[in-house]
C-alpha cells in the first residue's frame, strides 16, 4: 500500500534499530502521546526490540480515556431520552460512565449510532426531523475539523435539530502538565503528527524552551515511530533540546489553515478535566459563543448529575512510568483482561493488558521462528 | 475515592491563566474501566468474542444441566447414529444490510452451515431453513432471498429438506432471519478435533482475509474504499474433500475451523485453548486483500478479526504440510491457501503473531464486537 508498506520494511526498520542502539548510552524516557504511536509501538511490538536503556511510556492521548465522566454521564443521560438520535465514535460506546455505557443504553431501547465519519450526524438530522440528533464532539486537535464541520453544516443548513457534546481536549496543554509535574520521569516527547497536520508546529516550540525538553513530531507506522525515537535520543545523548519534525510528509509548521480558521471560528479554549487525571487549565475546546445554541448541555439540562467514579486502579501510574503494570497490587489478580479494573488492562494495547499477556508467554523471547515462503519472499 | 480528589489535579499549582500548567497527580491518575456486567444483552454478546463465550460459560451450559454434556466447543456435534458418524449444526443469521457485494443473507445461512458441517469432515447431505419475518418486509426482497438459497444450496450439494416460517410485529419491516440446521455424513478414517491438534503441525490459511466483514461494513455505513470489496461466502465442502483426498490420506489433518465472526484471531485462540497448544504466526504471511487492507487501516480494525465466511484454517501434519497445501491450491477456493505459522508447546493456550518488523505480540480473543477506533 503506497506510503504504508514503506513505513513497514523490515529491513529498514533493522537498520534504524541498530543506530538506535548505536547512539544510546545510558537510560532514557520517552513517552508517546498519542494513543495511535501507542499502538502501533504494542502492535508491532516496537518495545519488545529497542535496547533496554530506552524505556517507552504511554501518555495520555487516547480520547476515549481522557474524556471525563460528567461528560459521558451527560452522554448517556441524553442518548436515553426517547426523542433523542445519539450520534457517537464506536470506541466510545464501550466506556463506562457512573452506572452504564453507551451499549447499555442501547440495550434499554436507546437510539444510539456510531458514525465514521462526524458528518453522518448531519445527514441523520436532515432524515429525521421529528428527532434531536446528538453528536458526541469528542477527541484531540485531529477529530476537531471535521467536529467543527458538524457544526458549520448545521447552521449553514438550519438544522434545529442537530446539537454537539463537545469535550475537545488539547495537546499542548497536556505536554506542559506533564513536562512540569515534579513527579514526570519523562526525558523527551513524541509530539503527535495528525495533531500537527491540523494545529502545525508552532504551538511546541515554547514547550521546547520552557521546559529544556526535545519535543519530536512522529507519524505512527513502524519506521515513523522508530525514527522519532532516534532522533529524540540524539538529542538527549547531545545534550540537545529542540524541535524536530520527523513526519513531514504531513506536517508543517503553520498546520492546515482554512481547518485552523474554522476550529477558531466553532470552538474557543476553555479549561477541562481529563478523566485520570483532572483539571488542565486551558486544555479544551467548547463551542464558541457563536455556536452556543448548538451545545447540548444548554440545550438538555444535564447540569446537575451525580457522577460516581467507579472503583479506581493505579493505571496512572503506569501510564507516567511511575510503576511498572506488574508492581500493581491488582495486577494478575483482581485485574486481568477477562476482569479489568482500568483501561490499561482493557484494549490490546493497553500496557497492563501488554504486560500480562507477555506475562503469560513466559520465556517469550525464545519463540519459534516459522520459516514459511512469504516470510522469505 | 471521593469525587474532589479526582476532579482536579493537585501535585503541581493549579492556575487557570494561561502559561501555568499545573502538575499532574500520579496518584490520582485513573482510567476507566468497560462495563463486562450488563444485565441486558448487549451488540457485544453477538460478537463471536469473549462477551458470547461468558454468554454460553455461563448462562447457557448451567441452565442446560446434564442435557448438555454431550456438546462440544466447536460449532458442531459428531453424533454416533447405529454405525455412522453425523455431524450436526444449527446458526442463526443476522445481517444489516440484507444484500451486499458478493451475496445476500441467503448465502451465508446455506454456505455457513454447510462449512460448520464441513469443518468436521463431512459430507454436507441436508439442511433445514427456518424464517422469522417482520410484519411488512416487502415479498420481493424475500424472494430474492430464498432464490439465492436454492442456488447456493445445489452449488453446495445439500437438499433442503424442512423449514418454519414465523412473522413478528416488532422492528420497522425490513428485517428477516434465517436459521439453517444441517447435518452431514463423516467418511470412514476422518476424525477432525481440536484434540489431535499436535506441537509441530502446521496452521495453513485457504486464503486472503477480512473480505466479508470490509463488504457488508462498506455497504452499511456507504464507505468506498476505492475498489469493489465483495464477500468470499462460499460453501467450503469441496475444498474439505480435496484436503482429506490426499495420497496422504485424512488422517494428516488433524483440525479445521471456518474462520467466521471474530475472524481468523477468533478461530486461532479459541483452538488453542481448546487443544491445550500455542499457537505461532508470521504476519507477513497471512494473505491479505489490498483493498482491505486499507480499509482495516482506515477504520482502526485489524483484518485478523474481521470476518470471514468462505476461509478456513487447517492443522496438519508437517510431513504432509505441503501436499495438503498444494492439493487445496489446485481447488478454486485455495488458490491462495499459505502456511501461515505452526503449533508449539511452550506457550498453551496462546496465539504469538510475529510482526513484520520482526518482534512478536499475543495475539487475544475480541471482547464483543469490533469497533472503529476514533485513534
Amino acid at each position: 500500500m503506497k506510503y504504508l508498506d514503506e513505513f513497514h520494511d523490515p529491513e529498514l526498520a533493522a537498520k534504524l534499530f541498530d543506530q538506535i542502539r548505536a547512539v544510546v548510552t545510558r537510560p532514557w524516557a520517552i513517552m508517546e502521546v498519542c494513543g495511535g504511536q501507542t499502538h502501533s509501538i504494542i502492535r508491532n511490538g516496537i518495545d519488545q526490540l529497542l535496547p533496554d536503556e530506552v524505556e517507552l511510556i504511554h501518555g495520555p492521548g487516547c480520547p476515549v480515556c481522557v474524556t471525563p465522566l460528567e461528560m459521558i454521564d451527560k452522554a448517556l443521560e441524553i442518548a436515553a431520552r426517547p426523542d433523542v438520535i445519539f450520534c457517537s465514535f464506536g470506541d466510545m460506546l464501550r466506556v463506562p460512565g457512573s452506572h452504564t455505557d453507551l451499549f447499555g443504553v442501547r440495550s434499554r431501547g436507546g437510539d444510539v449510532r456510531v458514525v465514521y465519519s462526524p458528518i453522518d450526524a448531519v445527514a441523520i438530522a436532515e432524515d429525521n426531523p421529528d428527532k434531536q440528533v446528538v453528536f458526541f464532539a469528542i477527541g484531540f486537535e485531529t477529530t476537531a475539523p471535521g467536529n467543527a464541520m458538524v457544526a458549520f453544516q448545521a447552521r449553514q443548513r438550519n438544522l434545529s435539530n442537530l446539537s454537539l457534546l463537545v469535550s475537545h481536549v488539547l495537546v499542548p496543554p497536556a505536554i506542559e502538565a506533564i513536562a512540569s509535574s515534579p513527579t514526570s520521569r519523562v526525558d523527551g516527547f513524541l509530539a503527535a503528527g495528525h495533531v500537527c497536520s491540523v494545529m502545525g508546529t508552532v504551538e511546541y516550540g515554547p514547550l521546547v524552551e520552557r521546559y529544556r525538553v526535545p519535543i519530536v513530531v512522529t507519524g505512527f507506522e513502524p519506521l515513523d515511530v522508530l525514527d522519532g525515537i532516534r532522533r529524540t535520543l540524539v538529542q538527549l545523548e547531545n545534550g540537545e533540546a529542540y524541535l524536530e519534525n520527523a513526519y513531514p510528509r504531513a506536517v508543517n509548521t503553520m498546520g492546515n489553515s482554512p481547518a485552523k480558521a474554522m476550529l477558531e471560528d466553532v470552538f474557543s479554549v476553555t479549561d477541562r478535566k481529563w478523566r485520570g487525571i483532572g483539571l488542565i487549565p486551558q486544555s479544551g475546546w467548547h463551542l464558541s459563543e457563536e455556536y452556543a445554541d448548538l451545545d447540548a448541555e444548554l440545550r438538555f439540562d444535564v447540569a446537575d448529575l451525580d457522577v460516581q467514579e467507579s472503583e479506581l486502579c493505579r493505571s496512572g501510574e503506569v501510564l507516567q512510568g511511575m510503576l511498572k503494570p506488574n508492581e500493581c497490587p491488582a495486577f494478575g489478580k483482581e485485574c486481568t483482561p477477562r476482569t479489568p479494573l482500568g483501561a490499561t488492562m482493557v484494549s490490546s494495547e493497553g500496557a497492563c493488558a501488554a504486560y500480562y499477556q507477555y506475562g503469560r508467554l513466559d520465556a517469550s523471547r525464545s519463540l519459534p521462528i516459522v520459516e514459511t515462503e512469504a516470510a522469505r519472499g | 475515592m471521593a469525587e474532589t480528589d479526582a476532579d482536579v489535579a493537585s501535585t503541581g499549582p493549579v492556575e487557570t491563566q494561561q502559561g501555568t500548567a499545573p502538575g499532574v497527580d500520579v496518584e490520582g491518575w485513573t482510567c476507566p474501566m468497560p462495563l463486562r456486567d450488563h444485565d441486558r444483552i448487549v451488540a457485544g454478546h453477538g460478537g463471536g468474542g469473549k462477551l458470547s463465550a461468558e454468554l454460553i460459560e455461563h448462562l447457557f451450559l448451567p441452565a442446560f444441566g446434564p442435557a448438555a454434556n454431550g456438546a462440544t466447543p466447536t460449532d458442531a456435534a459428531t453424533l454416533e447414529l447405529g454405525s455412522s458418524r453425523v455431524a450436526f449444526s444449527t446458526d442463526s443469521f443476522v445481517v444489516d444490510p440484507l444484500f451486499f457485494p458478493g451475496g445476500n443473507i441467503g448465502d451465508l445461512a446455506i454456505n455457513g452451515t454447510v462449512n460448520d458441517v464441513a469443518m468436521l469432515g463431512a459430507i454436507p447431505l441436508a439442511l433445514s431453513t427456518a424464517f422469522i419475518l417482520e410484519e411488512g418486509l416487502e415479498l420481493a426482497v424475500l424472494g430474492r432471498v430464498v432464490q439465492t438459497m436454492g442456488r447456493a444450496a445445489t452449488a453446495a450439494g445439500v437438499q433442503l429438506v424442512t423449514g418454519d416460517t414465523k412473522v413478528t410485529d416488532t422492528g420497522d419491516g425490513s428485517g428477516l432471519t434465517v436459521t439453517t440446521t444441517g447435518v452431514g455424513l463423516i467418511p470412514d478414517r476422518v476424525e477432525l478435533a481440536p484434540g489431535r491438534i499436535r506441537p509441530g503441525d502446521k496452521v495453513i490459511l485457504s486464503g486472503q482475509i477480512g473480505d466479508h466483514g470490509i463488504a457488508v461494513m462498506s455497504v452499511r455505513e456507504g464507505l468506498q474504499f476505492g475498489t469493489d470489496i465483495a464477500s468470499d461466502s462460499a460453501p467450503l465442502a469441496g475444498l474439505v474433500a480435496a484436503m482429506l483426498g490426499t495420497a496422504a490420506g485424512p488422517g494428516v489433518v488433524h483440525c479445521l475451523r471456518d474462520a467466521t465472526r471474530g475472524g481468523m484471531a477468533a478461530s486461532l485462540c479459541e483452538l488453542a485453548t481448546s487443544a491445550g497448544v500455542g499457537i505461532s504466526y508470521v504476519e507477513r504471511s497471512v494473505p491479505v486483500a489490498e483493498p482491505v487492507r486499507s480499509a482495516c487501516s482506515f477504520l482502526g480494525l485489524d483484518p485478523i478479526h474481521v470476518a470471514n465466511e468462505g476461509k478456513l484454517v487447517a492443522f496438519v501434519d508437517p510431513d504432509a504440510a505441503e501436499e495438503v497445501l498444494d492439493a487445496m491450491r489446485d481447488h478454486e477456493l485455495g488458490h491462495q491457501a499459505a502456511i501461515i505459522g505452526e503449533v508449539v508447546d511452550d506457550h498453551p493456550g496462546i496465539v504469538v503473531a510475529r510482526t513484520g518488523i520482526g518482534a512478536t505480540r499475543v495475539v487475544d480473543l475480541p471482547l464483543g464486537e469490533q469497533l472503529p477506533r476514533i485513534c
